[in-house]
């Protein structure tokens, strides 16, 4: 007699985050009053009840080895009754009922590596995205930049003393899987050289009208290669966003020399004072320079301390600079402006200087 | 790339274990001690170091059975030279609402990734998933029973409902409108088939953000953004401000003057609010957390669109719905998200975001589309271009 199949789980969705709610989270849910910030990357939320708790945030490479998450896990189970959270930018945070835990986990952190930090006024963590690590359309690496910048600036991290928060982030192609494209600064990846046709590996894995179709810019037409069906791309209208090969892994666009990162500023999402807002353009490109990508390192740092020395408390980067203008960004910061910065892509006089309100 | 000890050599990448910030290569390191692919992976990464270039193939499709998402197929371009990472596979773990964990949890998670992959993980991924980077195609189904076993499951990819993510909301912050992660677990659990197996054009985001500090990235990454806000005055504690005032902060230069619609008033005593023109940007009540609140009267405002730039440019979302009350929130979203994704499946192309397919017919067709009446609130300003496409409709001929 055959038996029964064992019945197999699906569908089951994630497991409720109540089971994994700190005991004063639960009692307190909904009904918090205010908070203050103890120290940086140490807030201390008050519930209406009296209740207090305390957070603790830490960095983290976001590339974790399950060692370091049981780290994680033996520290919340010493300090914080094995209940900790992760945010939105990679950072862990221990939820701390009592508050002479605070210092005792901040050494233990310490010890193992990593920094305490992160909040208000701080530069948080980047947010980034898998690079050579992982992907095969990066241009550029992500978890490596994102190192050597974080390094450079360890102490704007663990330090609030920034005019306003900051905001990093890192995507290895213009995918974006890290959506790049409203941060106060975004390092992102590009390609410069339009695909390498492998029309042999076409013939046999793409659709030809599937290709064609994925071009934005209408660049890729049907042509005879050898005499088999294949496709051609008008050179001069692709702008590299890489979406063919996305469809058609035989229309590849890494390229070890032309390949690079650029960086943009003055995006935002929070709504406080000024509207959400993308970055723009600063620096059209940098090659890459792994391991340690100096270049991309000192231009961030030198807008972040631009920024640092001239904005107005409260001035994000791009309020910053609403307030004095790009011909000053680009006089202050000594960045080059360029043809590549004036937009020539579609709707492209929306960005240009539309006024005769001009500063000498 | 191995020396006599079998242990990968990694010139370039070991420069990345100095200086202060956490070091994703020890992290690899690390892993390497329990698991021999990650001495693979850190020798092609040290390939792509010295090359410049990325040696991952194109993906393939692979995944558990009956899905369609959650796994992505990645496979070695130098497999003879890496024989441990020639499969590579990621698998996307859908976390749990405001990415709370226990310990336990945690623990049980890492124990399954390193009897079945390469034991590196992110915390998280871009889209708020728990990552488990890297393992082979047979060992897929076996992790995935594990996971189910012990109540997790996989999250989206491809073109489905992609894992709904949200802010830490209720839980400790004094600021959310509404419950961002009970409706963030709703939706997830609603749409389990939409999230395992694609039926969509391409991919579709839910982000909750529970005020308009967004700290989801609500309006600039989801499809459906759900911000709170509220509809009634700021809560105000005269006593409290006064109190800022008295420990230094400047109200009138660092509240009044850097409000965006000019609503406020210092008299060096008290604080004036004309709260019919206040937008509700969070800056006052930023600033003097204990003295200002969000009001009573709470809810969402519901903006559509939003995407980075693949294909036709980044979008930032609109707004759909400018106030839904908390207690209506869910209802409502079910009821709008099961008209767009009518009008989006009936309507869009391959590879066609919401937000692009509303670029593409028009706003005013979307919203005829789904049986909703336009408002001001949607637009920054009317249309400043004579084109109108009237509609040539008995009685409606713009008049």
């Amino acid at each position: 007699m055959a038996t029964a199949p064992v019945k197999r789980i699906t569908d089951i969705g994630p497991p409720h985050y109540e089971k994994f709610l700190h005991p004063m989270i639960k009692k307190n849910y909904g009904n918090w009053k205010y908070h203050e910030t103890l120290a940086p990357g140490v807030l201390c939320h008050v519930a209406e009840s009296g209740d207090r708790i305390y957070t603790v945030r830490a960095g983290s490479p976001r590339l974790l080895s399950v060692a370091t998450i049981r780290l994680f896990a033996d520290l919340a189970d010493k300090y914080s009754g094995g209940y900790l959270r992760f945010t939105s930018r990679n950072n862990v945070e221990f939820l701390l009922e009592d508050k002479g835990n605070i210092e005792p986990l901040k050494r233990e952190l310490a010890a193992a590596g990593f920094p305490v930090g992160g909040t208000n006024n701080a530069i948080s963590n980047i947010v980034h995205t898998q690079g050579w690590v992982h992907c095969h359309s990066s241009a550029t690496d992500a978890s490596g930049i994102v190192k050597c910048v974080m390094d450079a600036l360890y102490d704007r991290f663990t330090h609030e003393d920034l005019p306003a928060k900051l905001r990093i982030a890192l995507a290895c192609c213009l995918n974006m899987c890290g959506a790049v494209h409203c941060s106060d600064i975004a390092i992102l990846g590009i390609h410069r050289r339009p695909p390498k046709i492998l029309h042999e590996t076409l013939r046999k894995v793409c659709e030809i009208p599937t290709v064609i179709a994925s071009c934005p810019t209408g660049a890729i037409r049907s042509a005879t290669v050898n005499g088999n069906p294949s496709v051609e791309v008008v050179e001069e209208q692709c702008m590299y966003c890489g979406n063919c090969y996305t469809v058609c892994p035989a229309m590849p666009l890494n390229d070890p020399e032309n390949d690079g990162l650029s960086i943009w500023v003055g995006g935002k999402v929070s709504n406080a004072r000024s509207a959400p807002t993308f970055s723009k353009l600063a620096i059209p490109f940098i090659p890459n320079n792994p391991p340690r990508w100096p270049e991309v390192v000192n231009a961030v740092v030198n807008i972040v301390d631009v920024y640092a020395r001239n904005a107005r408390r409260f001035e994000r980067v791009g309020e910053w600079i609403d307030r004095i203008g790009w011909p000053r960004f680009f006089e202050l910061t000594g960045i080059e402006f360029t043809r590549y910065h004036i937009d020539d892509f579609k709707y492209a006089g929306l960005t240009f200087a539309r006024s005769a309100h001009l500063r000498y | 790339m191995a020396d006599g000890n079998g242990k990968p050599k990694a010139q370039m990448l070991d420069e990345l274990e100095k200086g202060p910030w956490p070091s994703f290569v020890k992290e690899i390191k690390k892993a390497a001690e329990t698991s021999p692919v990650c001495h693979d992976l850190m020798g092609q990464l040290e390939v792509s170091y010295e090359e410049k270039r990325s040696h991952w193939k194109h993906g393939g499709i692979v995944g558990v059975l009956g899905y369609g998402g959650g796994v992505i197929g990645r496979y070695s371009d130098l497999p003879d030279q890496f024989p441990n990472v020639a499969h590579f596979h990621t698998l996307r773990v859908n976390h749990p609402s405001g990415w709370f964990y226990t310990s336990d949890a945690l623990r049980t998670l890492c124990d399954i990734w390193e009897r079945h992959g390469s034991g590196l993980t992110n915390m998280h991924g871009s889209t708020g998933d728990i990552v488990f980077l890297g393992t082979k195609t047979d060992e897929l189904e076996p992790t995935f029973k594990e996971l189910t076993e012990a109540g997790f499951d996989l999250g989206g990819s491809g073109s489905v409902m992609r894992t709904p993510s949200c802010c830490v909301g209720q839980a400790r912050c004094e600021w959310a409108c509404y419950d961002t992660m009970a409706a963030c677990d709703d939706i997830t659990r609603t749409y389990q088939d939409e999230l395992h197996r694609p039926a969509f054009p391409y991919k579709f985001k839910f982000k909750f953000s529970g005020c308009p500090n967004d700290c989801v990235a609500a309006i600039a990454r989801a499809d459906l953004s759900i911000i709170g806000t509220w509809r009634d005055d700021i809560q105000q504690d005269d006593a409290a401000v006064a109190e800022y005032a008295a420990s230094g902060l400047n109200i009138q230069k660092d509240v009044c003057n850097r409000c965006p619609t000019h609503c406020m008033e210092w008299d060096g005593k008290k604080l004036t609010i004309e709260n019919k023109e206040c937008v509700r940007c969070m800056h006052c009540i930023n600033v003097m957390p204990k003295a200002l609140r969000p009001g009573k009267e709470k809810g969402a405002a519901i903006l559509i669109g939003a995407k980075a730039p693949i294909l036709q440019g980044a979008l930032l979302s609109s707004v759909l719905i400018p106030f839904v009350p908390a207690e209506e929130l869910l209802d409502t979203l079910k009821e709008l998200v099961s008209r767009i994704w009518d009008f989006w499946g009936e309507y869009g192309k391959n590879r066609e975001r919401i937000g692009e397919l509303i670029q593409r017919v028009g706003m005013a067709n979307f919203l005829d589309g789904i049986g909703l009446d336009p408002v001001p609130e949607m637009v920054g300003s009317p249309r400043d271009n004579p084109y109108i496409y009237f509609q040539g409709k008995d009685g409606d001929q713009g008049t």
